[in-house]
């Protein structure tokens, strides 16, 4: 069965060339119904797959399959090939089946745009570029599906292509995130000229024979990797674009943020963690980056009045614990909140959706309150996903996620408490700013007219997700609540186990006790805040604390250096460079091409003899070449 | 019965030839009724012969005494040249369908001509060389002036005839100093006396190559290509311009390493220098020409100096380099003539670049395969085109010529301005009234290189590894 894992990206893609080629020809039943059975298809296999691989395990742990050998340049001969192993299997049955209920949702959602064919096209060949990221043997097999990742967020982020913010906001996707891929560009071919080979597993193997430990050359590999890393998945210098990317329609948001694009970093270090185990100090920059990235957004998500973009600094808030989770060394950690997150973020996206879609399309939530009554299914599916995100304890998938990272974090040789720290901040925080948005939105007074009218296709993804933002978590809990390890067992073969520092049980359970305080506490402080609005909230309308509102509103003033920094001055040097010499010599190229041209053309005279003149004196002139040279 | 059989290695031709007299017969007999169907049965004919290629062992074989050899150099050949062959058939039916044009022999020439550029590329003395040569040009130059009440089309094919003798005067001229200083046709034999052949011998050699060179159309014996592709009708330059290259190039490569290999240096000289002229010229006589059959025979003037880079590097890795570009000019040409002859308003035909003003508008399918097809043309990465340049570029940086190769990338650039002039004038000038809609052939033609081009860096395996078997059996 595991010899079918080929159809797994070849079905969405295979679904994108059809909705391509028929450029919108289609009537919109047949498009819903390529542009979700491909996905909905591709999600089956892989269950299968799964069922097959967990049951009869393969040798080694993993299963590889050749395609076809890309090209053979010398020593340079990569191979389409994928390769299934307990990382990659958790990332591709994440990537279907959550990509398949966002691609359910939107064939609802999305109806009546005249977009609708160019849409599903383009989701299509989203969920396929990132099946091949991370199925992908080889480094530049990864590199095309994250190329091609990118391209799909700029063809979906600038959807709606007529309002030239739209267009705006997919370019700065576009750029930023190239920056990232251009790093990495640059750390592929210092992986091929130094090790000879991008095949990941042969890497992962040679790496360590050829560097010692905190070598140059490994941390200069490891750095180039994680910039594109930071690039992908929105982490300082480079989250800058995903807040913007908010300008695309509701569900491209929702699998932008939870199954594809921006958990390819996290992806990308996790499978390449020898390199980064060489590298401690970049390792440690990971950790830091995550770190300051969480505690960052976190502030911002907290003072954002668009209910899309609180959800957007969420998810480089929740990003960032996946990088503090690496960095610290707790790598299965790190896949395990991926999983956890993917279910309820595209959860919160979809409900958000569902309920702006039935308020016409208000933005901001303090237009909205008291929606819970008209609007119970997305109440309940945005609560559900808020405990989860807030990691309420005990009964959400996300607290099991959570406290494995914090606990993590806190055993780690790196950073320690100051990393555990930092993510328990984190953590009230979130708790905070997610219970603000609910109880803002769906609570107080009404002050918006709104009308349910959702229909099976987009409840039953809420439904489904809800369900697993709930009980997704139960596959990994902690030593003190039943000690259920199927997911750290299953991720053992490829992902080292952490080095623990010893600590008793019960260290591990007052750790987990503080940090479910924290989640309770930051609901507690959110319901007093905003919904019952007691005295000590007045300060909130302080000259101080409103400018402090608008620089975290505005992301920590990051566009706005970026934009006195690097974008004015670029465009300044451009402008100013606009008539330079190097012009100046291209003009002359184009001159004296032209001229050359004149000469050249009064040669063909159309006179027979003139021609045969030619032949005789360029055999003249090809004889005298052979004799005196 | 045996010696039938000993007849096998050269099938291909016989079938090409005998079918060539039946449809012949057929014609004398249907008179212009026949033409349509004739055509049919001569792809037909096309087909099977290139099955029978196909079905040939890649081992080494030698006919009538070693005048003709078949092995996997040749297999590779002959089945470009009869995909060029195919492909000019398949596209010209609305052509032929016209009633002052409606004459059996076109097919027939084409078969003719196909044969005779087998028994170019199979040619192993001199006598197969010529008889194969002749075979071919004689059934252009009439194929050249078929339009024959159009006086551009009775020019271009009194020009090409006239120059085509004076140059097949010189490679047989070439040929028999050759054999003068030598004392054998036979390339093998050749090859052992060619290291104290002195310089008669050089200039045998020389008068050769031009007479080659005169085929391939590359820089100085070019004269007629303009002219000629111009003036003939369009799907009778796409056949000048596919399936013919394919032959010539072929003898050139066969001539250059099985009979010349002692005195590599010499030619080598002389093919750097064709190559270097042939992409400069290419590439600045292009950029100002306005009608589009012009502009493609100078790229096609271009794109025999990029592909005799590959010879010039005299190596195996060239001539894998050779191959794998003649395949992909093969597919591109077809592809951008099947375009070209696609530009028709009221069963008129219109050849000037501003005709196609706006396309993207009226026709987005087409303008959009067509900009594949320049891109390609142009050398653009990830599309065909790019690999076919990378392959010689890289056969030539491996040889030391490192020259060659700058000057070739630096041409490329200048070339790429004039194909990019063309998706600029589809996609950005106000559109121009719609052509009349593509036929079904064009369209399949249009759609196979297309896809071809497009896709063929996902998997250049299958093309690059034949075209290295190939080259292997020239050594």
């Amino acid at each position: 069965m595991l010899a079918l894992l080929w159809l797994t990206p070849a079905l969405p893609l295979l679904g994108f060339v059809i909705l391509f080629a028929t450029a919108g020809r289609l009537p919109a039943s047949a498009v819903a119904a390529v542009g979700v059975g491909s996905v909905g298809l591709s999600a089956v296999i892989a269950l299968i797959i799964t069922a097959s691989f967990l049951t009869t395990p393969p040798e080694g742990d993993f299963y590889r399959q050749v395609l076809w050998r890309w090209i053979a340049i010398g020593s340079f001969n990569p191979e389409v090939a994928f390769r299934l192993d307990p990382l990659s299997l958790v990332m591709m049955l994440v990537i279907t089946f959550v990509g398949f209920l966002i691609h359910l949702y939107s064939s609802e959602f999305m109806a009546g745009d005249e977009g609708y064919s160019r849409f599903f096209a383009s989701m299509n060949l989203f969920v396929a570029a990132m099946l091949i990221l991370v199925l992908a043997d080889d480094l530049l097999l990864l590199y095309a599906g994250w190329e091609g990742v990118g391209l799909c967020s700029y063809l979906l982020i600038g959807f709606w292509y007529r309002d030239p913010a739209n267009g705006a906001a997919a370019r700065k996707a576009f750029i930023v995130t190239r920056i990232g891929d251009t790093a990495m560009v640059v750390g592929l071919i210092l992986l091929f000229t130094r090790l000879g080979t991008l095949a990941i597993p042969e890497l992962m193997e040679r790496a360590p024979q050829a560097w010692p430990a905190g070598s140059a050359t490994a941390t200069a590999a490891a750095a180039l990797l994680l910039g594109g890393a930071l690039g992908k998945s929105a982490q300082i210098p480079l989250q800058t674009w995903l807040p913007d990317a908010m300008a695309g329609p509701t569900p491209v948001s929702a699998l932008i943020h939870a199954a594809t694009m921006v958990t390819a970093g996290v992806y990308l270090i996790a499978r390449t963690h020898v390199l980064f185990e060489l590298a401690p100090a970049i390792q440690l920059a990971v950790a830091a980056i995550g770190a300051a990235t969480l505690l960052l957004a976190a502030f911002s998500a907290l003072n954002q009045h668009d209910f899309k973009r609180i959800l957007a600094y969420s998810t480089i808030s929740q990003i960032g614990y996946m990088f503090l989770a690496l960095g610290a060394g707790a790598w299965t950690a790190a896949i395990f909140h991926f999983m956890t997150h993917a279910f309820f973020k595209a959860l919160l996206f979809l409900a958000a959706g569902a309920v702006m879609m039935c308020i016409g399309d208000e933005h901001d939530i303090f237009r909205m309150g008291g929606l819970w009554r008209r609007l119970p299914l997305a109440f309940a599916s945005f609560l559900i996903g808020a405990a989860s995100l807030a990691a309420l304890p005990l009964v959400t998938a996300g607290f099991y996620s959570k406290d494995m990272i914090l606990w993590g974090a806190w055993t780690s040789g790196r950073g320690g408490p100051a990393l555990w720290a930092a993510g328990l901040i984190g953590a009230l925080v979130t708790a905070i700013y997610i219970f603000r948005a609910v109880f803002v939105v769906f609570f107080g007074e009404m002050q918006i007219a709104a009308r349910s009218r959702y229909g099976w296709r987009i409840a039953v993804p809420l439904g489904v997700l809800s369900v697993l933002a709930l009980g997704g978590g139960f596959v990994e809990t902690p030593a003190a609540l039943g000690h259920v390890e199927a997911f750290s067992r299953l991720l053992e073969a490829v992902l080292p186990t952490q080095r623990e520092v010893a600590a008793a049980p019960a260290t591990q359970a007052t750790v987990m006790a503080i940090a479910s305080f924290a989640a309770l506490a930051g609901v507690f402080i959110a319901y007093l805040v905003y919904l019952r609005r007691v005295r000590a909230a007045t300060i909130l309308d302080t000259s101080a604390v409103q400018r402090l509102h608008r620089f975290w509103l505005a992301g920590w003033g990051f566009d706005w250096l970026y934009d006195r920094v690097l974008v004015r001055p670029f465009l300044w040097f451009a402008q100013l460079n606009r008539d330079d010499a190097v012009d100046a010599v291209y003009d002359g190229v184009a001159f004296s091409s032209r001229v050359s041209h004149a000469y050249l053309s009064r040669t063909q005279t159309g006179r027979v003899r003139w021609y045969a003149g030619w032949l005789v004196a360029g055999s003249l002139a090809a004889i005298a070449i052979a004799v005196f040279a | 019965m045996n010696e039938a059989s000993a007849l096998y290695p050269a099938l291909p031709e016989l079938i090409l030839a005998g079918g060539a007299m039946v449809l012949l017969m057929i014609g004398a007999f249907g008179g212009e009724r026949a033409t349509s169907p004739m055509l049919s049965y001569a792809i037909a004919l096309l087909v099977v012969a290139g099955l029978a290629i196909a079905a040939m062992p890649d081992e080494r074989v030698a006919l009538f005494n070693g005048s003709f050899v078949v092995d996997g150099f040749a297999k590779f050949l002959k089945i470009l040249a009869v995909l060029g062959s195919i492909g000019t058939l398949w596209m010209s039916g609305d052509f032929l369908a016209d009633p002052d044009r409606r004459k059996f022999e076109y097919s027939v020439l084409i078969l003719l001509a196909t044969a005779g550029m087998f028994v170019l590329i199979s040619a192993g003395d001199l006598i197969a060389l010529y008889l194969g040569f002749e075979l071919m040009s004689l059934s252009l130059y009439v194929v050249a002036a078929f339009d024959r009440d159009n006086v551009q089309s009775t020019e271009a094919g009194l020009k090409y005839f006239v120059l085509g003798a004076l140059s097949s005067g010189m490679l047989l001229y070439g040929a028999s100093l050759i054999y003068g200083f030598t004392g054998t046709v036979k390339f093998a034999g050749i090859a052992q006396e060619a290291a104290n052949g002195g310089i008669g011998l050089i200039i045998g050699l020389v008068l050769l190559f031009a007479g080659l060179c005169f085929k391939v159309s590359a820089v100085p014996f070019h004269m007629w290509t303009p002219d000629v592709y111009q003036g003939a009708p369009t799907p009778i330059t796409a056949f000048f311009a596919s399936a013919p290259k394919v032959a010539a190039i072929a003898a050139f490569v066969r001539v250059s390493f099985s009979a010349f290999p002692a005195i590599a240096a010499q030619w080598q000289q002389i093919i750097i220098f064709v190559a270097i002229a042939s992409m400069a010229l290419g590439a600045f006589a292009a950029i100002g020409q306005r009608n589009i059959k012009r502009l493609m025979a100078y790229s096609s003037i271009g794109h025999m100096g990029y592909a005799l880079i590959g010879l010039a590097a005299a190596t195996g890795e060239g001539v894998q380099g050779v191959l794998v570009y003649m395949a992909i000019y093969v597919a591109m040409t077809l592809g951008t003539f099947a375009c070209i002859v696609s530009m028709r308003r009221n069963d008129k035909p219109f050849e000037e670049i501003t005709d196609l003003s706006g396309l993207a508008r009226t026709n987005p399918a087409q303008a959009f395969v067509l900009s594949m097809l320049l891109f390609s043309l142009a050398g653009i990465p990830p599309l065909a085109g790019f690999f076919a340049k990378f392959y010689v570029f890289l056969a030539a940086v491996k040889a030391g010529l490192f020259t060659l190769a700058v000057l070739g990338v630096l041409a490329s650039v200048v070339g790429a301005y004039y194909y990019l002039l063309i998706v600029k004038i589809m996609y950005f000038d106000e559109p121009a009234p719609a052509f009349d809609p593509m036929g079904n052939a064009l369209r399949s033609i249009v759609a196979v290189t297309g896809l071809f081009v497009i896709l063929f860096f996902a998997y250049p395996g299958p093309l690059v590894e034949a075209a290295a078997v190939a080259a292997k059996s020239l050594f």
